[in-house]
């Protein structure tokens, strides 16, 4: 399946790479049909690996890359079902797009997230899957999952520990505070930054280039430097159900959900 | 080379609002609400941010922003980082 038009995103192969564009109202929240989606694009990746020599993830919505996870759906499904239900739901879930995350991550060719605007929670955990991150000089990083009484619970701790020094990931994690691209660039997570409106233009060039390589040279020398934390992964998703099951979450998803102030993104 | 005064650094937020929100800038002053008057959400305020952030060459967490709505405090906030 070379090409896909779904309700929350698209993928085809342009030039030899495959563009997978989000494009989900308003911020590509991340809910059950963008892991739908995510996963059938998981599933056609092996074939598509064979057509093309890069994977650039970027997004068509204006606000940016992606809010993260879908907190109103979060919130709404476990008001429908008793709290173990909830609990089972919430780690399937996580189990499920663990597994899209680490098929991505573990890709033979290269992934490039072409970044803009909003990258908070579980768009920055996609981001982080991906090897090189181009972004946008007005896009801005954030794990705010902390105000809600949770952890990130994508992949992002062990990803962001296994490219950042842990000194920065725990400012980040802690104070659950949002940066700019500078900062990004600064400590070490995006390698390339692109004037307003020019990033999947810059991942397009990026992808041309890393085209010119023999694939199995360049996958050997990713597979090399990027380990995957599996283990860390796994116990993540521990720590975040455990946490999911107190009382003081379902307030937090609560007062962000029922939140009609002008401020439901600042801390 | 010294510091902007406060003055300065306010008169340079309000024209940077004015001029990326499309606001008539004689429209805004020191102690307006910005989200009433610039029309915007807190998303739209990360994207103020980001652009201060830039012009100014600082980094200004967003939790020093927790409950700062008028100008004339942001500027304070900002003249704390330069």
């Amino acid at each position: 399946m070379n090409d896909f038009k779904g309700q929350t995103l698209s993928w085809k192969i342009v030039n030899g790479a495959i563009e997978l564009a989000l494009h989900r109202d308003p911020c590509n929240e991340i809910g059950s049909l963008t892991l739908d989606e995510l996963e059938k694009f998981a599933e056609a990746l092996p074939c598509l690996a064979n057509e093309a020599r890069a994977l650039i993830i970027h997004s068509t919505q204006k606000a940016g890359f992606s809010a993260g996870a879908d907190l109103r759906e979060l919130f709404q499904r476990g008001q429908q079902v008793d709290r173990s239900a909830a609990l089972r739901g919430v780690r399937e879930f996580l189990e499920r797009i663990h597994a899209v995350m680490n098929t991505i991550d573990a890709a033979p060719l290269t992934t490039i997230a072409a970044v803009h605007g909003v990258t908070f929670g579980g768009g920055f955990e996609l981001a982080l899957v991906c090897d090189i991150i181009v972004a946008d000089r007005m896009a801005r990083f954030c794990f705010p999952e902390l105000r809600l009484g949770l952890i990130p619970g994508f992949g992002g701790i062990p990803r962001l520990k296994r490219d950042l020094g842990n000194a920065v990931v725990r400012d980040l994690l802690l104070t659950g505070r949002s940066f700019n691209v500078m900062k990004a660039q600064q400590i070490g997570l995006v390698s390339q930054i692109a004037a307003e409106g020019e990033a999947l233009r810059v991942a397009r060039a990026t992808a041309s280039q890393v085209g010119k390589f023999d694939k199995r040279t360049a996958a050997a020398a990713k597979a090399f430097v990027k380990p995957i934390p599996y283990e860390e992964l796994k116990r993540e998703i521990d720590i975040f159900c455990d946490l999911y099951s107190r009382p003081a979450v379902e307030e937090g998803l609560r007062r962000f959900v029922e939140n009609e102030g002008v401020q439901p993104y600042l801390p | 080379m010294s510091a902007p005064t406060i003055d300065h650094t306010l008169d340079e937020i309000l024209n940077l609002a004015a001029s990326h929100f499309k606001v008539s800038r004689e429209k805004l002053t020191p102690d307006d609400d910005f989200f009433k008057t610039l029309g915007i959400d807190s998303l739209q305020a990360l994207d103020l941010l980001t652009r201060l952030e830039h012009h100014f060459r600082i980094e200004l967490p967003d939790y020093e922003l927790q409950g700062v709505s008028d100008f004339r405090t942001l500027a304070g906030r900002i003249q704390a980082r330069l």
